[in-house]
């Protein structure tokens, strides 16, 4: 993800010393070609958030530059604004569009968002050729020049300037951002809602603030669109621009920062050699153009998903950033929750029912976990385990019945709150990010137990509470024995090892009980003694496990208490002496004994 | 479509006015069900969700209207462009499977079958057709673009995740628009009406070319029906459309599948283009709004259910109609808008039917 510590500030340092000089080294077009590369890397910028890192898929972002550069260009001809009411302007109602389109549209999945997001994309272009107040087709001419402190920048150059400063600072704050808690969250939210939640994440609000965020970089990036060109027609802010933006992140790497540098320079630089390339092919050169970017976009997606910058990364001597945020003056410790006594309830199961239409899957369950305990829940299948399972964690909502969890009640109890209570789970079919590094799913973990938002995040004012989470992520780490591999990205471990990667992720969270969804499933001999192993070690650290399991062996030997069911009822409770003693277990497994 | 005089804004509803509406989005929505049709059918076979089927209604619609001008239409030129890069396509991945013995027999199903029609419209010549000669034609080139883009477009990257299948379906609208900007200039096409007057019910007329919309597109439903419900390939595609790795492993050939629902969806296509002809004034560039609205019907029906997208589609013309009569201008703006309750309305009740979670990569 990162350059060395060393190398990052001095890169950027010879970027933006490249960037303050070229204009008095090149000439008038080039800067206007820069400028526009600037503009787009705003916009593409919003894009790596929303789509690369977040999962978003948007269609529209050229409507978000409409409205930002409609609003300066309204404000500050008929109304006679200042440029600057122009930017507030744009950018709050950008912004608010967006937070209403995003209230509404959000909690879709799959390919419905981005099929509104074409929706309103062009909802929000025709509406901009048939609103008179905005000059209808023929857009809005003379818009003044941007000036600050009685210095007007009227030529390209001196907008320049403007242009990459704006610019700079969004890829400075978006790879600050990234790096931190709320970044961390963004790029949680491809891995599904389920694990997200289960991290205490408020996947709603996340994909809300990503989306609000993107559309206001496009809003700055219209205004700055604005001021340049000091004109405003619909055309510029049409799907087709919206999809050129898409192609400008897929193409520079989506869901990374300088991929938004790339991508739009890339796709400038074309769109450039094409207008000079086609006349001399057809005199039809400006249709052409938009069918040989087609294509292209076609070529990309066929031959290389994952963009330039990850293409190029590969080839480059960069190692990750492994070195800790620094000693804190004031070192910050993470809130832990107040354990129980041990021995005590820790989790009352009363009457758990789940009815899907006429089958019950899960009938009047009753138990209890104690504090200190491992707790194994087993059954043949079918049995109602893994509803069971989802019931109490918050995932699935019961049809009846009661789950009381350390004291709380656990009914109207929101999935994302479960873990903030003490409860942590893993998930049957391992749920990582495997394009994060280890620590990185591990720190995802504390997510419920710090509080940097999204601003701190990007101004890098979460460096003392980013300590504590790095030394919580590595000593939890460290406890399940992959403390070595801490800098190695997630999908390179092999299944056992993931599977003990999210049991050191739940118990960052600094959880009373962690609740194991079949962890010996798909593991070797080897790896399931070394999880067993590790789970006994917990447990004489006090820690609580409830687990779901096939496994008898593995169940058996671990487990203090044993409930057992069967077509969704609970058929036996006991010690695993006791259990395997039972006829009626006996039975359900092995069949009747005549 | 347009009503005569419509959108005059603060002119008050009477019953008339209202009758017209009604009809005149029944007209509409009639189209709209047979592109929802023909959208729903790719998407279930092959998971591609088609933004630029309203492209091949386009290209139908300009292709008869170069017709009654008595030009060539630029379609022919299309058609066999794709049918040479398919061709090429599936040569090199012959040779790359080491099967290069198969590719007479390609070059017969992609260079020969697809050129057909191209050689039967230069054999005829483009001038003085009588109307069904010109229909026909028009139906019968636009026919082969739905296979041709699917072996080189989507073909090749048929397991991709839905998302990146969509970007692909977008960019390949402004590919062929653009394409259609060429061959057939940026003027519009309206073609003459294929008949006129009304049938009287009572006090009520009723249009004939309405008859014959709405006649038309209940047929191309009906013929659809009975091949999905009856016929062996009928079966096939809906097996892959259920689960693609089951189909396969019955030995139904899926890549086949799909060649088959884009020249199903294709057809449908022609004949949605060949209706709407003398209705809308059709550019090159109409395709994708006419296309997405089609969409719309077919969002209403989740993608899967053909009787769900048909009243999606009346819908959908009901609410273009009656939004040009009080907005005219902002009429386009209304119906787009418009797709964002339906959706919404539409996942509700998806989520409430189906607890799975997609897991995106």
């Amino acid at each position: 993800m990162t350059v060395s510590r060393a190398l990052r500030p001095a890169l950027i340092g010879v970027f933006a010393i490249a960037i303050a000089i070229i204009p008095l080294l090149a000439g008038g077009f080039t800067i206007t070609l820069l400028n526009y590369i600037g503009i787009y890397t705003l916009i593409t910028l919003g894009l790596v958030l929303l789509t690369g890192c977040g999962g978003i898929t948007s269609f529209g972002q050229a409507a978000f530059v409409g409205i930002g550069a409609y609003a300066t260009a309204y404000l500050s001809t008929a109304a006679g604004l200042s440029p600057w009411v122009g930017l507030a302007a744009g950018v709050v109602l950008t912004g608010f569009v967006a937070l209403v389109l995003g209230y509404i549209t959000l909690h879709l999945g799959g390919h419905y968002l981005p099929l509104t997001t074409i929706a309103w994309g062009v909802a929000i272009f025709l509406s901009f050729g048939n609103f008179q107040f905005l000059g209808a087709h023929g857009g809005i001419g003379d818009i003044p020049a941007i000036s600050l402190f009685g210095f007007t920048f009227d030529d390209q150059a001196e907008l320049y300037y403007i242009i990459w400063f704006f610019c700079g600072l969004a890829l400075l704050g978006a790879a600050n951002l990234l790096r931190s808690r709320q970044g961390r969250a963004i790029r949680a939210l491809r891995g599904g809602k389920g694990m997200s939640e289960s991290l205490g994440i408020n996947v709603f609000w996340v994909r809300l603030c990503v989306f609000v965020m993107a559309a206001a970089l496009a809003g700055i990036a219209g205004w700055l669109y604005a001021h340049m060109t000091r004109f405003v027609s619909p055309a510029p802010f049409d799907l087709k621009a919206g999809i050129e933006y898409l192609l400008m992140a897929v193409l520079g790497g989506a869901g990374t920062i300088s991929g938004a540098l790339v991508g739009a320079a890339a796709v400038a630089l074309v769109k450039n050699w094409l207008q000079d390339l086609l006349p001399l092919l057809t005199s039809n050169s400006a249709n052409l153009e938009i069918v040989v970017f087609g294509c292209l976009f076609i070529l990309l997606l066929h031959k290389s998903r994952s963009g330039i910058v990850p293409l190029v990364r590969q080839y480059l001597p960069f190692k990750p950033d492994t070195a800790p945020p620094p000693e804190a003056a004031t070192p910050v410790t993470l809130p832990t929750i107040k354990p129980m006594p041990q021995g005590s309830t820790l989790l009352k199961i009363e009457g758990l029912t789940k009815r899907f239409g006429g089958l019950v899957a899960v009938d009047n369950v009753n138990f209890e976990v104690k504090a200190g305990t491992i707790t194994a829940l087993i059954g043949p299948n079918g049995a109602g385990k893994s509803t069971s399972f989802n019931l109490i964690t918050g995932a699935l909502k019961l049809t009846s019945g009661k789950v009381t969890f350390a004291g709380h009640d656990l009914s109207g109890v929101k999935p994302h709150e479960v873990v903030s209570l003490g409860m942590a789970r893993t998930f049957q079919h391992v749920k990582l990010r495997p394009t994060m590094t280890l620590l990185e799913n591990v720190m995802l973990g504390c997510y419920q137990r710090s509080s940097t938002g999204f601003v701190a995040g990007a101004l890098r004012l979460d460096r003392a509470e980013e300590r504590a989470v790095y030394d919580v992520a590595m000593r939890e780490l460290a406890r399940v024995g992959l403390a070595d591999k801490a800098h190695e990205l997630a999908g390179n471990l092999a299944l056992g090892q993931q599977r003990v990667l999210e049991v050191a992720r739940a118990l960052a969270a600094g959880p009373l009980l962690i609740m194991l969804d079949e962890p010996a499933a798909g593991l070797r001999s080897l790896e399931k003694q070394a999880l067993a192993e590790l789970l006994r070690n917990l447990r004489a650290d006090g820690m609580s496990i409830l687990l779901v399991e096939h496994d008898m062996d593995f169940v058996m030997s671990l487990a203090d208490r044993v409930v057992v069911l069967e077509f969704g009822k609970k058929l036996a409770e006991g010690t695993p002496a006791e259990i395997q003693a039972n006829p009626a277990v006996q039975e359900a497994y092995l069949g009747s004994v005549e | 479509m347009s009503i005569p005089g419509g959108g005059a804004r603060g002119r008050s509803m009477t019953f008339d006015i209202f009758v017209l509406l009604v009809q005149d989005a029944i007209g509409t929505g009639a189209i709209y069900v047979l592109m929802a049709l023909g959208i729903v059918l790719i998407f279930n076979v092959t998971r591609v969700i088609f933004v630029s089927y309203g492209d091949l209604v386009a290209y139908s619609a300009l292709t008869l209207g170069a017709f009654e001008l008595n030009r060539m239409p630029g379609t022919v030129w299309l058609v066999l462009t794709l049918a040479a890069m398919a061709f090429v396509i599936e040569a090199a991945s012959l040779i790359r499977r080491q099967q290069a013995r198969q590719i007479p027999k390609a070059f017969v199903y992609w260079g020969i079958i697809p050129a057909i029609p191209v050689a039967l419209t230069f054999l005829i010549g483009a001038e003085n057709l009588s109307l069904p000669v010109s229909i026909l034609l028009t139906i019968a080139l636009v026919l082969p673009l739905g296979p041709l883009l699917y072996r080189i477009v989507f073909q090749p990257i048929a397991t991709a995740p839905v998302l990146v299948l969509l970007m692909v379906a977008v960019a390949l609208h402004f590919a062929i628009a653009g394409l259609a900007l060429l061959y057939f200039g940026p003027e519009g096409f309206r073609t003459s009406a294929f008949v006129s007057g009304d049938v009287m019910i009572g006090s009520f007329g009723i249009p004939q070319q309405l008859i014959l919309i709405v006649g038309a597109a209940a047929v191309f439903s009906a013929i659809l029906f009975l091949f999905f419900q009856y016929s062996l390939a009928g079966k096939a595609l809906r097996a892959t459309a259920i689960n693609r790795e089951g189909a396969r492993l019955v030995g139904i050939w899926t890549t086949r599948a799909g060649a088959l629902a884009f020249l199903l969806a294709a057809g449908i296509a022609g004949v949605a283009g060949v209706l709407i002809s003398p209705t809308t004034t059709i550019y090159y560039d109409t395709g994708l709004i006419v296309g997405l609205k089609g969409f719309v019907g077919s969002v209403v029906g989740g993608f899967v259910s053909y009787p769900l997208a048909a009243v999606g589609a009346i819908i959908i013309g009901l609410i273009e109609s009656f939004g040009s009569f009080y907005s005219s201008a902002l009429k386009e703006a209304i119906v787009f808008a418009a797709i964002i309750p339906i959706v919404l309305w539409r996942w509700l009740y998806v989520s409430a039917h189906d607890a799975d979670e997609h897991e995106e990569e």
